[in-house]
């Protein structure tokens, strides 16, 4: 027994090393497989105040930019606004119904949470964003997050008033996508190498898909809305091994200047879940 | 200026600098991360217990982790470092009695080739660890191995053009002090 504790207080730095880097990598492997931190949420609000302050000088650089994407969105929706549509031939009258009842809300699936992006990476393999809206705003876990021009990525872990998205270049993202043309069902990956560009994996031959042709969500998936932009087919590479395309995507949203995002909540998901969940229990 | 506050103070600076700008640095993204900040630990002052060395070379890195969301991985660098550097100065060191003399490893205290020696070793453990629990995950071996040379490369550029940007004092220490 005294040999034993002669040894480690001998070897006392060692075991302390050794205790430190098995904390280290214990934490690395369990945050990168489950998305969350011990800390995180606490961390999240600390450095995310750093960022905050640091991001309020670096917007400036991007201003222009910016505006130009939310102009032409707002164009995009004011062509979409009721008055722009005039009938002149009106055969129907329109009565207002006096029961309260906001019959329009049930029927929502999609509800969209302005948030701005207070850092970003693009420059690793995992790459994560953070934006200032957290719980306390209604954010909650696998909300998807879109940009004005595109998709951005999926809400990973969240705190009171900050959350944290894997981006899309994320080498674990992966998001149902089709091509706008209407066929071509695949999944959306990065390779970890460019940052301007995704992968449509497994899209099967049958598919004819050209250069510039559009990348959409596809309405399979239970996070994004689907329609809405990812990119544009910049190549086609055959895979030898297998009757599919690998189709190389220009990402629609500039991963390099991006300030401001949408983070999209699902109301529905719920339903989903639980009707997935039963299915489960009569297997 | 006490050791204390100004190795705080080089901790703070380190972790902005290396989240705020070298992070942000685009043209080189793709292949290569300018790591700057473990510089830190090589600046750490000689008389530094190893015991506490480790420690500091821990949260120092899982401070930088929180802000690239990566917990553990330039933790478990870092405090591989710290715990080398002490073996290394001990190896490296022309005589036992420098390290009374002066505060902190550099050029003037240790000699030019050994600091060098020193600082290139260390840089490169650092970096072959990182990238090495990053090619654990993805398997690569040659952006693995490309990697680890350009980064290093990299590295080590910034480090001598911090050395030549910031003249640390290094003063002489008599028992007067």
């Amino acid at each position: 027994m005294r040999n034993v504790f002669l040894f480690i207080r001998r070897y006392f730095n060692l075991v302390f090393f050794l205790a430190l880097q098995v904390v280290s990598l214990m934490i690395l492997f369990r945050f990168n497989k489950f998305h969350e931190s011990v800390f995180s949420g606490f961390a999240n609000e600390v450095t995310g105040s750093v960022n905050t302050r640091f991001n309020s000088v670096e917007t400036y650089f991007t201003l222009k930019k910016e505006n130009e994407l939310l102009r032409a969105q707002n164009a995009q929706l004011l062509n979409k606004l009721k008055s722009d549509f005039y009938w002149p031939d009106s055969t129907s009258t329109f009565v207002s119904d006096t029961v309260r009842i906001d019959s329009l809300e049930q029927y929502r699936k999609f509800l969209y949470l302005p948030a701005k992006v207070i850092s970003n990476s693009v420059n690793s393999q995992q790459n994560y964003l953070m934006l200032h809206r957290g719980e306390a705003q209604g954010v909650t876990k696998n909300m998807a997050v879109v940009g004005p021009a595109g998709i951005v990525g999926t809400v990973v872990s969240t705190s009171k008033n900050m959350c944290v998205v894997m981006s899309l270049l994320h080498r674990q993202s992966k998001v149902v996508a089709v091509l706008k043309k209407g066929s071509g069902y695949g999944e959306v990956s990065w390779d970890g190498q460019d940052p301007g560009y995704v992968t449509l994996m497994k899209v099967p031959k049958t598919v004819t898909a050209q250069k510039g042709d559009t990348v959409v969500t596809s309405q399979f998936s239970d996070k994004y809305p689907p329609g809405y932009m990812i990119g544009t087919v910049e190549s086609i590479e055959d895979d030898p091994s297998a009757n599919s395309y690998h189709l190389k995507v220009k990402t629609a949203t500039d991963f390099f200047s991006i300030q401001h995002a949408f983070i999209v909540k699902n109301l529905q998901r719920g339903e989903i879940e639980e009707l997935e969940k039963s299915i489960k229990r009569i297997q | 200026m006490s050791d204390l506050l100004k190795n705080s103070i080089r901790f703070i600076l380190f972790i902005l600098v290396q989240v705020l700008v070298l992070n942000k640095i685009p043209s080189l993204h793709r292949f290569i991360t300018p790591y700057l900040y473990f510089l830190f630990i090589l600046w750490l002052p000689f008389k530094t217990p190893r015991l506490s060395m480790t420690l500091i070379g821990f949260l120092f890195g899982l401070s930088l982790d929180f802000f690239v969301h990566t917990p553990g991985l330039h933790a478990a660098a870092c405090t591989m470092i710290a715990y080398l550097r002490s073996f290394l100065i001990i190896l490296l060191m022309p005589k036992e009695t420098l390290e009374i003399s002066y505060a902190e490893p550099s050029i003037t205290s240790m000699g030019f080739m050994p600091y060098a020696t020193y600082v290139l070793l260390l840089t490169f453990v650092h970096h072959v660890y990182i990238l090495f629990l990053e090619w654990l995950q993805f398997p690569n071996i040659l952006y693995f191995l490309g990697k680890v040379f350009a980064t290093t490369g990299i590295s080590l550029l910034l480090i001598t053009i911090t050395e030549m940007l910031f003249n640390r004092k290094s003063r002489y220490r008599t028992n007067v002090a």
